[in-house]
């Protein structure tokens, strides 16, 4: 196995740990979303500010951390890994 | 006098038909447009690779957003306030999980198809037909769910028949697949997101214009009216396992859902897909915000009551508003862009059918790849055809049903059937082609069954007294027997060429072709 090849692999394993903890993340989000809603009613019925019940602040919540999930993932994976996988192949040719 | 009596949701639109026309014209104008462009299959299931990252998130959203969330979620917020939220939130939390575990592998290794990604290093032939199966599953419940949806809303809004409004509707997405394949299929997705976001849009301000432009004074005119109750969890989640079994199916069906998937192809490399997977969870999300406010402004303007008067559904909530704050022209628009929603969605849904039937089972399994590039794209428009016709005579089978249910066992199907076996073959390099057809036949057969000894089947439409299973939805149990199936037996029997070929595939997996 060449040097080259080694570093690739290490940017693989990179982007796996990246990827499985940000999908371990969301699944948390959601799933702890969920179980509040099952069995924390009373706390989810709390308003922050009257209207404003915490349920609907966490709903909304999940949805806009989902979202940032996304742009964490694509930002790292331009501006970290591209490069790298690219700066790699390069010296490799 | 009830308000519902007053609005003029049912009778024939001048509004709604002049903005269906146009939105009709424009579509085939692309359509004609795209069918000079369509001359081989990579045109006719990939738009040629030449979509961009921007068009493709939208056109992810177009394929997502159906008519059953605009008018579905908003309808069930407006009858049980925050309960219709957990819906709201629970179509869009597949999104990160599509992005980080599947767009850019299956990008890097397939050309149209899911299938091509799981079969890529196994033996063609099973892999090819159990994937085709599970594909064909999930289009064709998705599909009835759609038609019937269809046939019932155009009825409610236009006053066609419901057989018009189902074959108007056949008609109309054959021709945009037929002739336009892909690339019309992207570019009506395009303006049906962009129709869509922006009625939604407007909708919501012209609702926060009666609140000083705050969702909260919204949220609190409507504790204020039907008690605190509606702003927390009320009684649609009296089982915390249901909860969590539709929330599996919600999240990780998404990333098996063909019609999705196939977008991805459509894209010239692995982070334009990235790119686009960002834009779609934006423009979603911020649907489904939106859907916060839609809901519960129909629920303080208009009334639960009112609402459930013009369809027990709720359905009509969304519409209902539009025609409260905009008058007649605001709700022929709304009317036109559900109809453009429908007519949007099961153009995606059949071209992914048909890549599954010509691409998959006649090229790859009857022909054994031998088939030239003439015939390819001639039994894709066959298949187009047929599946077209098909879902236009299910539409009519099922007509007067309680469908609601078809949706959400197709999310069960592709998280149990197609996202087991789609993150093996990406991820495990001892996955063998036993294992494969075995984790996907496990996942759609115990999925069917389940949802048949389930509450949905035998209480609330066969009339049962109780029900064999007791979840609505069965993804919690099948999706890991799913992917325990697909485990154990390639475990039980090694197959050396499989793992041979996932080293082989390794660097074109995550670096994409440049890495060859």
């Amino acid at each position: 196995m060449s040097a080259v090849d080694s570093r690739l692999a290490d940017l693989d394993r990179a982007r796996w740990r990246m990827a499985l903890t940000l999908t371990g993340a969301t699944v948390l989000l959601y799933f702890g979303f969920i179980a509040l809603v099952a069995f924390g009613r009373p706390i989810l019925a709390v308003q922050v500010v009257p209207g404003l019940s915490l349920g609907i602040l966490l709903g909304a919540l999940v949805i806009v951390a989902s979202w940032v999930l996304t742009w964490i993932y694509v930002r790292w994976a331009n501006t970290v890994y591209d490069p790298q996988v690219r700066a790699l192949l390069e010296s490799g040719r | 006098m009830t308000q519902g009596a007053a609005t003029a949701i049912g009778q024939p639109n001048a509004v709604a038909m002049a903005f269906f026309f146009v939105f009709i014209s424009i579509t085939l104008a692309i359509t004609f447009w795209a069918a000079r462009r369509t001359r081989t299959t990579e045109h006719f299931y990939a738009a040629g690779r030449t979509i961009s990252a921007g068009q493709n998130g939208f056109a992810l959203a177009g394929d997502y957003m159906s008519a059953a969330s605009f008018l579905g979620i908003a309808g069930l917020v407006s009858t049980t306030g925050f309960d219709g939220l957990i819906y709201s939130t629970g179509w869009l939390v597949g999104w990160p999980v599509v992005l980080f575990l599947i767009a850019e592998p299956l990008r890097n290794l397939g050309r149209y198809t899911f299938a091509d990604v799981v079969a890529m290093r196994m033996r063609q032939t099973p892999v090819r037909i159990a994937a085709a199966l599970g594909t064909l599953a999930t289009v064709t419940l998705y599909l009835i769910a759609q038609m019937v949806g269809a046939g019932g809303l155009i009825r409610l809004m236009f006053g066609f028949s419901y057989e018009h409004a189902i074959i108007l509707v056949g008609i109309v997405m054959i021709g945009y697949v037929l002739f336009g394949g892909m690339i019309a299929t992207t570019w009506v997705q395009i303006v049906k997101a962009v129709l869509l976001m922006s009625g939604a849009l407007l909708l919501a301000l012209l609702v926060l214009l009666r609140f000083h432009m705050s969702p909260v004074a919204l949220f609190a005119a409507a504790a204020e009216r039907y008690g605190d109750g509606v702003l927390a969890p009320g009684k649609l989640v009296s089982n915390p396992l249901d909860a969590v079994s539709l929330g599996i199916a919600l999240m990780f069906g998404t990333a098996g859902l063909p019609h999705i998937l196939m977008r991805f192809y459509t894209v010239p490399d692995a982070r334009a897909a990235r790119t686009s997977v960002f834009i779609a969870t934006g423009l979603i999300g911020l649907f489904y915000l939106l859907t916060f406010i839609l809901g519960f402004g129909a629920m303080v303007l208009i009334g639960p009551e009112t609402i459930k008067a013009v369809d027990k559904g709720g359905n009509m909530a969304a519409p209902l508003l539009a025609e409260l704050l905009g008058g007649t022209p605001f709700l022929g628009f709304i009317a036109a862009v559900a109809f453009a929603t429908i007519l949007a969605v099961v153009a995606g849904l059949t071209l992914s059918g048909a890549a599954a039937l010509s691409h998959d089972l006649w090229v790859s399994v009857v022909r054994k790849g031998r088939a030239d590039a003439r015939e390819q794209l001639r039994v894709a428009r066959m298949a187009t055809l047929a599946l077209g016709v098909v879902a236009v005579g299910l539409g009519i089978t099922f007509k007067g049903q309680n469908v609601a249910f078809m949706v959400s066992l197709a999310f069960a199907i592709a998280a149990s059937a197609n996202f087991p076996a789609l993150v093996l073959a990406i991820f495990w390099r001892r996955y063998t082609t036993a294992g494969a057809v075995t984790s996907m036949a496990t996942g759609t057969l115990a999925t069917l069954t389940l949802i048949y000894l389930s509450p949905t089947i035998q209480v609330d439409i066969l009339g049962q007294g109780h029900a064999w299973f007791p979840l609505k939805n069965p993804a919690l149990v099948t999706l890991p027997l799913s992917f325990l199936a697909g485990i154990l037996v390639s475990l039980l029997a090694p197959e050396p060429g499989a793992s041979a070929g996932f080293t082989r595939l390794e660097r074109q997996t995550h670096l994409g072709t440049a890495a060859e």
